[in-house]
């Protein structure tokens, strides 16, 4: 074994201080910066107790949030696993800001500092700031102080119109928060001022331009065959811009009960589904991304000699924990850890690049033996989502190493079936499936406003494309159908149609629930 | 260099008010899984923690959510070991593992978890509705308890109670009216002094000059020695004014039977019995004077912990404990000033010949004297069967429920077993109607 340097250290015993936390930071940066070539925000760290810690967790994360009984609920959650030692608390938390912020909790050692620092400080935040993801639809920038607007102004609401008041709505746009987001386009920015203002523009000018000789043209006879019905109803349609999915956005701007503070709430709770869209499709990835670099990094300190052997244990102590996977029929099998698959496949690709082998040069022609590991990781950071990365990078390698194996689950058969295990003929269709298991987008149901005729009895239809037979859970269903009815004010139907035959698979109201 | 900022001293509890609304949301609940906790568990127990499980009622949060056992899923799990691609594993019954496993979630296990209430939430909801009956004496001349209540200011006080927007507001007038030099005028003359020394060679203007603002320096710093910034004069104090508050007075007699007759069961119900109404009391009515009295053959008035802890034992005279509290009510609790209840628990045996004397003390003074008398009969679990709700009983009851039938103000029930104990508390301390005739 070779003689280490110990006069580098960056820090001795499991102590931590301010003097040693930014020298840690100083030489972690170093290697992050000038090694790997990260491109990172600046950095806000800030050191919070484990209550502080658990407030965080039931205000989904955020420093500032606005009051709700659910938050309340989520910390009794927490609270009671934290207590009962089911779980222990993260040892950080960071946010996709500029700065971006860390939290580090004052209990963990010195050594967990630095790893957290890698992790979180330098990991996430490269990984915020280059995703295309978090680049197109979140606003790193802005988000803090739209937090405190939210907050300060549910918090006038609440003082305004009751507590109550306020509660029944955010307790219904909680409900439809999954179908608050916009998957295809970036979010329009207009606020309802905005459109209002826009509406009355187009309104002057049309007042402006308004010419009396119009009004004499002959007007044709009223005819209402079903042809013009249809016309009707497409061209409504084409008004109100449907079919729409995002629930919250329809219900926002064309609701016809909701006074003005109702939809700036509703507009609230759709900003904060949509700032963490990016997050849920990234999870693979993104821990996957902040555990490879603190990999990477604390390797490398203690190569230079910077961190001692004992920390090093501690250190790789503790990553082993972070990346076990334990296997599908272990009691303590909580579902794929993205940890884990994440790391094991940003390893890998490290491995394709610099020591490829044949199987890999057929699976991954263009970066296999490329050498530049970095440059192709951050490539993949940049410009993928879990699923796509998953189809693009899973390799045979990781499949082999995970014993992945793909069961196919059809609800009429009693019994399930291994559709594919980890050989030859498998992988790809391993790779498929669970690529497309992390699609956010596909495996949640897709719900749409459909129609609305505003002239008449003003009925919304939802439809459920019914995406291989899944159809919705009945209790839930219809409480949510409820709160939608809430927001809307007018009886809400939604259909459940399989898009392949166009049949429809169910029908409810709440007309007829009610 | 990064930015590190030591949050740690921030203020704690930020997500209290969301637990609050969360309380208040899920109240009706809680109390019920409360209230049956505490039947099954130790009564002593409601003076602690509580966990209940998380209510469901009114605390779920409904999303639209796929149904599980529906339409085709495929999952990818990790580890296989034996099964090879086209083998077939048979459903697990119920659901639940196999397949269903592929989904990581909290939300399956959010059901079976428990919810710490802490002991104020817990007395809170458990005394919930919960009052002493017909508490009317309301006595102004005995009042002990004051209110401050903020009556205009005052120029003298205490230093803590200086009203810092009037006795700036004042001292900014002062000053005005009295012209005193401002700071700048000052520091500009200061300076000119300054100047004109550094320079090496004065002309005679320049002379005279400097000693005109030497003077006028002096001058203005005697005037504003003069005329203080703040002066006593205007110092304003918030002035606060001690407002009676009414004051309702009642004390609570405990009279239990400790005699031989009483088992260790007996007196067990007995104490939880009071334990409950001491905590019920404690919590409800800040101000409240117990007397606690135990009787063998005769009666003595003791403190808490020798009612609650010590043991003693011998022969049963009942008439002893009523004449004790009659002794107490006359020496220490006049009754037009007081309102007075009394809570008796007793095995029902008694000596022969003085359950006869007992109901008749009841009828002629302790009920007129009390607002609200209690008893409570131990009994049996095998006694329930033979007694029912009947006339039947010891000596006692059936004395007792001569006194029953014509005053409104006495309440005579049973307790056989712990589980009894809460459902008969709350049916003697129910809130009543507010207009409660009484005689």
């Amino acid at each position: 074994m070779a003689r280490r340097a110990t006069s580098g250290l960056l820090f001795q015993g499991s102590d931590w201080n301010f003097v040693t936390l930014s020298r840690a930071y100083d030489a972690i940066e170093q290697v992050a910066l000038e090694e790997m070539g990260l491109n990172v925000y600046p950095n806000q760290l800030e050191i919070i107790t484990s209550e502080q810690m658990l407030d965080a967790y039931s205000s989904v994360g955020m420093p500032l949030m606005y009051q709700h009984w659910s938050f309340g609920k989520r910390f009794a959650y927490e609270e009671h696993h934290y207590r009962k030692g089911h779980r222990g608390l993260a040892y950080e938390l960071v946010i996709n800001s500029n700065p971006c912020i860390t939290y580090l909790m004052e209990e963990n050692t010195m050594a967990m500092q630095a790893l957290v620092t890698a992790h979180a400080a330098f990991g996430h935040n490269h990984f915020f700031k280059n995703n295309y993801l978090f680049r197109q639809w979140t606003d790193a920038g802005a988000i803090l102080s739209y937090m405190d607007f939210a907050k300060k102004y549910v918090a006038k609401c609440e003082e305004r119109h009751g507590t109550a008041a306020v509660e029944a709505i955010l307790d219904s746009a909680h409900a439809l928060m999954d179908q608050g987001v916009f998957r295809y386009r970036r979010p329009p920015r207009l606020s309802s001022e905005k459109v209002r203002e826009r509406a009355r523009e187009r309104l002057e000018y049309e007042e402006q331009t308004y010419s009396d000789l119009w009004r004499t043209l002959p007007q044709t006879a009223e005819s209402r065959d079903p042809a013009d019905a249809e016309r009707d109803a497409s061209e409504r349609k084409k008004v109100l811009n449907l079919p729409e999915e995002n629930l919250l956005y329809f219900l926002e701007k064309h609701s016809l009960i909701l006074e003005p503070w109702q939809r700036e709430l509703l507009r609230i709770v759709r900003v904060i589904a949509q700032y963490f869209y990016p997050q849920r499709q990234t999870k693979v990835m993104n821990e996957g991304c902040a555990t490879f670099v603190h990999y990477t990094i604390i390797n490398r300190l203690y190569d230079q000699g910077r961190i001692g052997e004992g920390h090093m244990l501690e250190l790789l102590q503790s990553h082993s924990n972070v990346v076990f996977q334990p296997d599908f029929d272990d009691r303590r099998y909580p579902g794929i850890n993205p940890y884990a698959l994440g790391f094991a496949m940003m390893q890998d690709i490290q491995r394709i690049a610099t020591e490829p082998t044949d199987e890999d040069r057929d699976w991954f022609p263009s970066i296999a033996g490329n050498g530049d590991w970095m440059e192709t990781l951050r490539d993949a950071w940049a410009n993928h989502r879990d699923e796509s990365f998953i189809l693009q990078y899973l390799s045979p390698a990781v499949i082999r190493k995970f014993r992945l194996f793909h069961l196919a689950d059809r609800a009429s058969d009693r019994f399930v079936e291994v559709a594919s295990i980890h050989n030859e003929r498998g992988y790809s269709a391993v790779r498929s499936v669970l690529a497309n298991s992390y699609d956010v987008g596909a495996n949640q149901p897709d719900i749409q406003v459909m129609d609305v005729d505003l002239l008449g009895d003003r009925h919304l239809r939802l439809q459920h494309n019914v995406k291989s037979g899944i159809v919705l859970e009945e209790g839930s269903r219809d409480a949510t159908l409820r709160h939608v009815r809430h927001l809307w004010g007018y009886e809400v139907s939604l259909a459940g149609v399989d898009p392949q035959t166009g049949r429809i698979v169910y029908e409810c109201s709440t007309a007829k629930s009610a | 260099m990064p930015n590190f900022i030591d949050r740690r001293l921030n203020p704690k509890d930020k997500s209290l008010g969301n637990r609050q609304r969360f309380l208040k949301r899920a109240r009706e609940e809680l109390k019920r899984v409360i209230k049956e906790q505490v039947k099954a568990d130790r009564i002593i127990d409601v003076d602690a923690a509580h966990g209940v499980p998380m209510p469901t009622d009114g605390a779920n949060e409904p999303t639209f959510q796929p149904a599980r056992g529906s339409g085709e899923r495929n999952y990818v799990l990790p580890g296989n070991k034996q099964f090879s691609a086209g083998d077939r594993l048979p459903k697990p019954e119920a659901g639940g593992g196999g397949g269903g496993r592929g989904r990581p979630g909290t939300g399956e296990s959010e059901d079976d978890f428990q919810f710490v209430l802490s002991r104020e939430e817990v007395l809170d909801l458990f005394f919930e509705d919960l009052e002493l009956p017909d508490m009317v004496k309301l006595s102004l001349k005995e009042t002990v308890l004051f209110k401050p209540r903020r009556a205009g200011f005052a120029t003298a006080g205490t230093p803590t109670n200086i009203n810092v927007g009037r006795t700036m507001r004042n001292s900014f007038g002062r000053r005005l009216a009295l012209h005193r030099p401002k700071e700048t005028e000052l520091t500009a003359i200061a300076e000119e002094i300054a100047r004109l020394e550094a320079t090496p060679e004065l002309s005679p203007k320049d002379r005279q000059r400097l000693s005109e603002l030497r003077s006028e320096l002096n001058r203005i710093e005697r005037r504003r020695r003069r005329i203080p910034y703040v002066d006593p004069v205007d110092i304003r104090f918030n002035r606060f004014e001690a407002q009676p508050l009414p004051n309702a007075n009642a004390v609570m007699f405990c009279l239990m039977d400790v005699s031989a007759s009483m088992g260790e069961r007996e007196k067990d119900l007995a104490k939880r019995f009071f334990v409950l109404l001491h905590l019920f009391l404690k919590r409800r009515y800040e101000r409240i004077d117990i007397v606690f009295i135990r009787h063998t053959d005769e009666a003595r008035e003791v403190d808490e912990e020798t009612f609650f802890y010590s043991t003693q034992s011998g022969g049963t005279v009942v008439s002893t404990a009523l004449e004790e509290m009659i002794r107490v009510i006359e020496e220490r609790y006049p009754s037009q000033i007081w309102n007075i209840y009394a809570a008796q628990a007793s095995d029902g045996d008694n000596i022969i010949g003085d359950s006869e004397h007992c109901a008749a003390l009841l009828r002629e003074k302790l009920t007129k004297l009390c607002q609200y008398y209690a008893y409570v009969e131990i009994i049996d679990e095998r006694e329930t069967e033979i007694f029912g709700s009947t006339d039947n009983g010891t000596a006692l009851w059936r004395a007792y429920r001569t006194v029953d039938g014509e005053k409104a103000n006495f309440q005579m029930t049973r307790i056989a077993k712990p589980a009894d104990i809460y459902p008969v508390f709350r049916r003697l301390f129910a809130r009543q109607p507010a207009t409660r005739t009484r005689k």
